[in-house]
């Protein structure tokens, strides 16, 4: 058996395995799909940069090995007849595109129990969430059941589960990755992101699949991202601790994580500079008019007219098939986020909030561009709140629910690039730290990362 | 007490693209139903539109023609709303932020202007085809319309009669068809109009405005407003009120759509999956454009009846449409004398076109024979039965035809003297009438005489030799 052979298999074993514990990370999952990929390979050798990389795919990035559900009924068995620019350009590389993975419904929540196929346990505690949306890509690479995965991000729904779960995720900036292929949840925020154990994998999976689309109009004009040397240290790099991302009811452990992470950033040479951005509490409000605005729009297309389940009632028309196929092809979530998208669009509320939303989303925006132009190259902040929750706490409380992003979406919002990565534990529980850079900075900000990376102990206790 | 009409106008052209406003695909009309989609077109998930370039450059022609402000940046925006045929639920159209604002279409005279204000032009794309009569008791859908570049113009409320209404679209049309942005095809659906009209006392504040759907012709379009305003009229004479109702003119009569229940909220906002339109980016200069555009249709008429001492309605009928003027000039280049040319083309020439869908004699050859004419080698009416043959025969030069057909005009006395001869023996009375003072019968007798030759009888000499006989 050949090298890649052996890496196809193994990997399919792990991922097998961690089903039957019940991870329930994958949604969709055929080993012959991924041994075949590795024949292939072999028969065609190619020097791609990913060469025999085994890779989990959100099921909300359209493949043809597998359908694209988006963890919701109204996809239930949806094969895309195209793949993601994405996975064209992961198979380039020469990366195996092992499975799908399980998601809150189109891309909506934090926890991956919004999922119409049943949630994702968190890799280490059963009982718990592993974040989310992209819980099962997290949870995938956590387990060892891939390499890495690509996860999408709208608010957080990568760097989030990444912290829960120990990995790294990154949040590239906006139009440096194809959204071709990635089903739309809010256009103007999303972008598809990327889970590895450490900096390394992750940034080559980026540098893999960045660079201009000519079918998405939003992607930016730039060649693809090369991976950067790693320094032996940081001087040379001013970071700056936003204090609004400090604040006074942060869990205690995750404080102590971060700030021993700050500690090993400065003696690493780096210059440790307190900032304000002081619209970060305008984010929260902010994301929840505007994605589920575009949410509103972007969902009208599930309809039963073309694709997907139609569910008709005996007798009615269109309108009634309508009601009858959204009512039951979409979950709760997903339903709330339509019914409030379609609420803050309408005439007569558009001023109030759509387009109020939108100037705060600049302010936001510029809260980033003073820092960065005052001489701050990284901002570092906590990636999350709180260490990963157990499952069901906040199904009921949506608001709590969202604050589980309130130090991730500022970074959607302002369009620039963010990551998280591992800087401790908490109680067992991973810690991450998240470091946001300014637009198409990712080069700086995969070198902080990788240095601290190898500084701090992600295995031991912060307090 | 009379009503004042106030009619505004909605017309949506079909831009002539080969591909659709956001994809690669085929813009053709009559193709097999649901063969020129993809997964953007189709609204599949995950699918994203891509600007058409041409279709920018187009919208932006007609934008300056109308005389609009044309915007450097302006914004896509979605238009939401559920029907079977709108795949991705939403058209992307323009909202707040259109392509081009506050232009003005001329529909009056040279001496009479009538300028009807444009509000607005934007881009959008057309949505797919719900076809109720082809499965008994279904709704099937054809998305190949689905995704084609269209542009939409908005005329202010400036029109005060349903006439007017229709000159301000054939007007549009011409200009339309001029700057090569639209075949303007009302049968294909690559123009259509929606119509407003309100009545209302002069002087007196806007009525309330009904709308009208679905006329197929300008006439229909004429014709369903001059019913709406008289159907308003009479409602008012009869103390009723305006509902806010649109009606479809379909089968040409006025029928009430079937209302939906809730009031439309299109529910607009940007579109982020485009960013903005920026024309410079496109490679877009608006002062180049400007110079490139085509002589449009009203300097064009200008222009003919100055250099070429056309009547004003000469000048109209051949500017009608860029080919009719192109053909004429190629007349007038090849050598032939303007007034003469301008006769040759709007009758033989535009009898044959209108039989045949093309020019099928060349300027070249149509010189050929306004000079055979001329010369006296071949009668005017000779002449003209020669063009048609013309026609049929691509390869023949019109001396050939002429001589071949026998269309030689007889010049020679003793042949003209015997038919002349002839003619009046057999018309004693008129003879008789001519002597007694009708000398008005010579042309009688010439007609006689022409038949007699089968046109061929050169009509000047037979005329002569007439009154020589006659001894007038």
């Amino acid at each position: 058996m050949t090298a890649l052979a052996e890496r196809a298999r193994v990997a399919a074993d792990r991922i097998e395995a961690a089903e039957r514990r019940g991870l329930h990370a994958v949604l969709a999952f055929d080993r012959n799909v991924l041994l075949e990929q590795a024949t292939k390979l072999d028969a065609a050798p190619t020097d791609g940069a990913l060469t025999g990389l085994v890779i989990g795919v959100k099921d909300n990035i359209a493949t043809l090995e597998y359908p694209t559900t988006c963890g919701s009924r109204i996809l239930e068995g949806y094969r895309s007849p195209y793949e993601a620019t994405a996975i064209k350009r992961l198979k380039r590389a020469g990366a195996l595109i092992a499975c799908k993975t399980n998601l809150d419904e189109f891309a909506m929540g934090s926890s991956t129990e919004h999922s119409a196929f049943g949630r994702t346990q968190h890799p280490e505690q059963p009982d718990l969430v592993p974040g989310g949306s992209s819980g099962g890509s997290a949870a995938l690479v956590a387990s060892g059941g891939a390499d890495a995965a690509l996860g999408s991000e709208t608010g957080g729904s990568v760097r989030q589960p990444a912290s829960f779960c120990g990995i790294v995720g990154i949040k590239p900036t906006y139009g440096r990755v194809s959204r071709y292929g990635l089903v739309a949840f809010g256009s103007s925020l999303d972008q598809i992101g990327m889970f590895g154990r450490d900096v390394r994998t992750a940034g080559r999976v980026l540098c893999a699949i960045s660079g201009r689309d000519p079918n998405d109009a939003t992607s930016a004009d730039r060649p693809p991202l090369e991976f950067p040397e790693i320094p032996n240290d940081l001087l040379g790099f001013t970071i700056g601790v936003p204090k609004e991302y400090f604040p006074d009811d942060l869990d205690a452990g995750v404080r102590a994580a971060c700030d021993r992470a700050i500690a090993h950033l400065r003696k690493a040479g780096a210059k440790i500079k307190q900032v304000s951005l002081p619209h970060t509490g305008l984010a929260i409000p902010t994301y929840y008019i505007l994605a589920p605005a575009e949410a509103s729009s972007n969902l009208a297309r599930y309809d039963g007219v073309r694709y997907g389940p139609r569910y008709a009632p005996g007798e009615g028309d269109v309108q009634a098939m309508y009601r009858a196929t959204r009512g039951v092809g979409f979950g709760p979530e997903v339903r709330r986020r339509i019914i409030v998208g379609t609420y803050v669009l309408s005439a007569g509320y558009y001023d109030a909030y759509y387009r109020k939303a939108l100037r705060a989303r600049w302010l936001i925006a510029r809260d980033f561009d003073s820092v960065f132009a005052g001489g701050v190259d990284l901002l570092f902040t906590p990636s999350t709140p709180t260490t990963a929750f157990r499952a069901g706490d906040k199904l009921e409380d949506p608001v709590a629910m969202y604050l589980a992003d309130v130090f991730s979406c500022p970074a959607n919002l302002a369009w620039v690039t963010a990551l998280s990565v591992p800087v401790g534990r908490s109680d067992g529980l991973p810690v991450g730290g998240q470091f946001i850079a300014p637009q198409f900075g990712e080069a700086r900000m995969l070198q902080a990362a990788s240095v601290l990376e190898a500084l701090v102990d992600r295995a031991a206790e912060a307090r | 007490m009379t009503w004042e009409t106030v009619i505004g106008l909605e017309v949506h052209v079909q831009l002539k693209t080969r591909s659709k406003m956001f994809c690669a695909c085929s813009t053709n009309f009559g193709d097999p139903p649901n063969t020129n989609v993809c997964p953007v077109c189709l609204g599949l998930p995950g699918a994203l539109p891509v600007p058409n370039d041409g279709a920018v450059r187009l919208a932006v022609r007609a934008a300056m023609a109308l005389g609009c402000e044309v915007h450097g940046l302006s914004v896509f925006a979605r238009k939401n709303y559920f029907y079977p045929d709108l795949p991705k639920g939403y058209q992307i159209s323009q909202f707040e932020q259109p392509l081009s604002t506050g232009g003005r279409l001329d529909i009056g005279t040279l001496e009479a202007p009538r300028l009807i204000g444009i509000t607005r032009l934007h881009l959008e794309e057309d949505a797919g085809k719900s076809l109720h009569d082809r499965f008994p008791g279904l709704t099937a859908v054809d998305f190949n319309r689905c995704g084609t570049p269209l542009i939409e113009i908005v005329s202010e409320p400036d029109l005060r009669m349903p006439e007017e209404a229709r000159r301000y679209l054939t007007t549009l049309k011409r200009i339309l068809e001029y700057l090569e942005v639209s075949d303007c095809n009302m049968e294909e659906g690559s123009l259509r109009v929606d119509a407003n009209l309100s009545v209302r006392r002069p002087g007196a504040p806007l009525g309330t405005k009904q709308e009208v759907k679905n006329m197929n012709s300008f006439a229909a379009v004429e014709r369903a407003l001059q019913q709406l305003r008289d159907r308003q009229a009479a409602t008012l004479e009869a103390g009723g009120k305006i509902e806010l109702t649109t009606f479809t003119a379909r089968t040409g009569e006025l029928k009430p759509m079937r209302v939906k229940e809730e009031s439309h909220d299109y529910r607009y906002f940007p579109e982020p999956d485009l960013p903005p339109l920026d024309l410079a980016s496109y490679g877009i200069r608006l002062a180049d454009e400007r110079q490139h555009l085509p002589e449009l249709p009203q300097q064009r008429q200008l222009r003919f009846e100055k250099t070429y001492q056309l009547p004003t309605y000469d000048a109209g009928v051949l500017t009608a449409t860029r080919a009719l003027a192109d053909y004429f000039e190629g007349w007038v280049r090849a050598g032939a004398e303007p007034k003469s040319a301008a006769n040759w083309v709007m009758g033989s020439a535009l009898a044959d076109y209108n039989e045949h869908g093309r020019f099928r004699v060349s300027p070249d050859r149509g010189f050929a024979l306004i000079q055979l004419v001329d010369e006296g080698t071949v009668s005017l009416q000779a002449a003209k039965q020669a063009f048609t043959i013309l026609g049929d025969h691509p390869g023949d030069q019109p001396r050939a035809v002429v001589e071949r057909l026998g269309l030689v005009q007889v010049g020679d006395a003793e042949q003209l003297a015997t038919w002349v001869g002839e003619v009046l023996a057999a018309h004693p009375a008129e003879v008789q009438r001519y002597q007694g003072g009708e000398e008005k019968l010579v042309a009688f007798f010439t007609g006689q005489v022409m038949k007699a030759s089968r046109g061929k009888a050169d009509p000047k000499r037979v005329q002569e030799i007439l009154r020589e006989r006659l001894g007038g």
